[in-house]
């Protein structure tokens, strides 16, 4: 920064602070367990948990089915706006911010109502029917966000060129999408794959009400009985957020690159 | 004509309530490098893109060999493409481009790896192979391009502005390159082009065409030399228009700028007192320099372009009227100043008669 802005640095560290301050002192807390001194008790309370292990890899395993069945209906979707109709683009955009706008407590409410015991498709009647409904229900919580992140990929690479191309040379359209549209956006995907992953591991209402033994409910429960592992918890889930973050930032630099235009 | 290797039949496109092909007519034989000429908006993109499957004709045929491919999808119709903006997939090496239709066909690897490495050979990119789009110029990405789209055998090449986003030098040679592995092969080929030096230097027979319509389809020399309306000597190439004044029809007498001259034609129907237009190339003006031909006109050098091997000289006639005349370079004699009297000449035959 140069010289001669000292208002620029003064605003900086009151942001940094007021992200930094809470933060410290939650890792201040967690590490208090015993009296006097610090210690890493209260992370080893919680990573020896079973509840935590099981839970945890219970919102795992639901995360990347939500990320699979999310990408399988997101870049087709937005590829065909994109490619032949993009004036339903808007509505489109307007659709998959919805989620935003519906609290997932109304969400999953309408869920129960809609597949309930005594409904057509009674999804939740089985541990596996409940599974499916609390994935594809995270896969809507999620669609805002992977849509914007393959919707953005697909911006950097001229899609109708590169399908023209590729049709003329004998593909069909899901040779196409798997070998020269998806390659061009995978890391725009896996953005929006990781995102996805930070709001299913900390989710906890529609898991709660659908009564899903997820890492969000857990934290919930330990965070309603016991003093320091909630702090302990609130760290390693935030440091699972960044690392996903992080993630993000890393792979793009391994964006497919563009070529230019010109000599 | 049975023989044609492609012909399209009263092809009519419209977009919504516009159309911008109307009713083309044309005939390819098997080796042919046509080129379709126009400026943008005249359709020749889309003729393009209809060959290509990429676009459905509102009404017409394309026949190949006989054979209506228009409910054939791109993928099925055996044609080769290159774009203008290149299109090499970013994802993949130009080993993996080129074998990319290869691939999709089921070749075997070994074969088309030979292949592959053919198509490198052929374009002069031999050991180019794992590169990447993005790590060559424009010129070797469109050569890549060519490659790719030569690969799988296709029945014909439809090149749609391939050049047109390089710079100049590399323009030239690449469309060099392009023709001459195009006669190698004998491929039929297709290119679309706005520029006109491009078609005219390449291309075995040009259509020429304007807001939809087939204007004229000749061989270089032909359209260059007998462009066959206004729109055609105005598009391709340098044109000179004089304004002259009918004097006695029945002799074809008209006076240029107050000038008297006989011209060999004029318009049907032309009285005495009308005004006609009349067109001539620039290098079809001479100055007279003592060796006058059927028309000489007198004049004052108004500008002196030195275009390297050639000169244009605007040679004002008096009255309004101004005439370019393109003179070789000589290192021997200077041309004359701005302001020099001089006397311009032109044979008779060297006047256009063109419809509108």
């Amino acid at each position: 920064m140069k010289r001669g802005k000292p208002w620029a640095w003064i605003v900086f560290l009151l942001g940094a602070a007021y992200f930094l301050l809470p933060l410290i002192a939650t890792v201040q807390f967690s590490l208090s367990i015993r009296r006097g001194t610090l210690s890493l008790d209260a992370y080893t309370n919680v990573l020896n948990s079973p509840q935590f292990q099981e839970t945890f890899v219970f919102s795992l395993v639901v995360a990347v089915a939500t990320i699979i069945v999310g990408l399988l209906l997101v870049v087709p979707a937005a590829y065909f706006v994109r490619l032949r109709a993009p004036q339903l683009r808007p509505i489109i955009e307007f659709v998959t911010l919805l989620p935003l706008i519906i609290p997932p407590i109304i969400l999953v409410f309408g869920y129960i109502r809609m597949y309930n015991s005594s409904s057509i498709l009674p999804l939740t009647n089985s541990t596996l029917g409940t599974n499916v409904l609390l994935t594809l229900a995270y896969v809507a919580l999620a669609l805002p966000y992977m849509y914007r992140a393959v919707d953005t990929g697909l911006r950097t690479i001229d899609v109708q060129t590169l399908t023209e191309a590729a049709n003329i040379l004998g593909a069909n359209t899901p040779t196409i999408l798997i070998r020269v549209i998806f390659p061009n956006i995978i890391v725009a995907a896996l953005s929006g794959a990781f995102l996805t992953l930070a709001i299913v591991i900390g989710e906890f209402t529609i898991a709660s009400l659908l009564n899903r033994p997820a890492f969000g409910v857990y934290m919930q429960n330990i965070g309603a009985n016991r003093a320091f592992e909630p702090a302990a918890l609130a760290v390693i889930s935030f440091v699972i957020t960044w690392a996903a973050m992080g993630m993000i930032q890393l792979l793009a630099r391994f964006a497919p690159r563009t070529a230019p235009l010109t000599d | 004509m049975a023989d044609d290797f492609l012909r399209i039949d009263n092809l009519v496109k419209s977009f919504g309530g516009n159309t911008v092909v109307k009713g083309a007519n044309l005939a390819f034989s098997k080796g042919e490098f046509v080129t379709l000429l126009g400026p943008s908006g005249c359709g020749k993109t889309t003729i393009l893109r209809m060959i290509a499957g990429f676009e459905r004709p509102t009404s017409g045929t394309i026949l190949v060999e006989g054979k209506d491919i228009s409910p054939l999808p791109p993928n099925q119709r055996q044609i080769g493409m290159v774009f203008q903006a290149y299109a090499l997939f970013p994802n993949m090496n130009v080993e993996d481009n080129v074998g990319f239709g290869l691939r999709i066909a089921g070749m075997p690897k070994a074969e088309r790896r030979a292949r592959v490495d053919e198509m490198l050979k052929l374009i002069g990119l031999s050991g180019y192979g794992k590169r990447f789009p993005f790590e060559m110029s424009g010129g070797q990405q469109q050569r890549v391009a060519l490659a790719r789209a030569l690969a799988p055998k296709p029945r014909m090449l439809l090149l749609d502005e391939p050049l047109s986003a390089l710079d100049a030098k590399i323009r030239v040679s690449l469309r060099q390159e392009i023709r001459a592995i195009q006669r190698d092969l004998g491929i039929t080929t297709i290119f679309v082009t706005h520029d006109q030096e491009e078609a005219l230097s390449i291309s075995d027979r040009i259509v020429v065409m304007s807001a939809g319509n087939i204007e004229q389809v000749g061989t270089p020399f032909e359209i260059y030399n007998k462009p066959a309306t206004r729109f055609v000597a105005t598009f391709v190439g340098q044109l000179n228009t004089l304004s002259a004044r009918v004097d006695d029809p029945a002799r074809r007498a008209v006076s240029i700028d107050g000038q008297p001259v006989v011209v060999p034609s004029l318009p049907a129907g032309a009285r005495a007192g009308d005004t006609v237009s009349l067109t001539m190339r620039p290098e079809a003006v001479q100055l007279a320099n003592g060796a006058a031909r059927d028309i000489v006109l007198d004049g004052t050098v108004a500008d002196v372009s030195f275009l390297g091997s050639v000169i244009r000289l605007k040679v004002d006639l008096g009255q309004g009227n101004a005439v370019h005349v393109d003179t070789f370079n000589d290192q021997r004699t200077p041309p004359p100043g701005r302001a020099a009297p001089v006397q311009v000449t032109l044979a008779g035959s060297d006047i256009l008669v063109l419809g509108d």
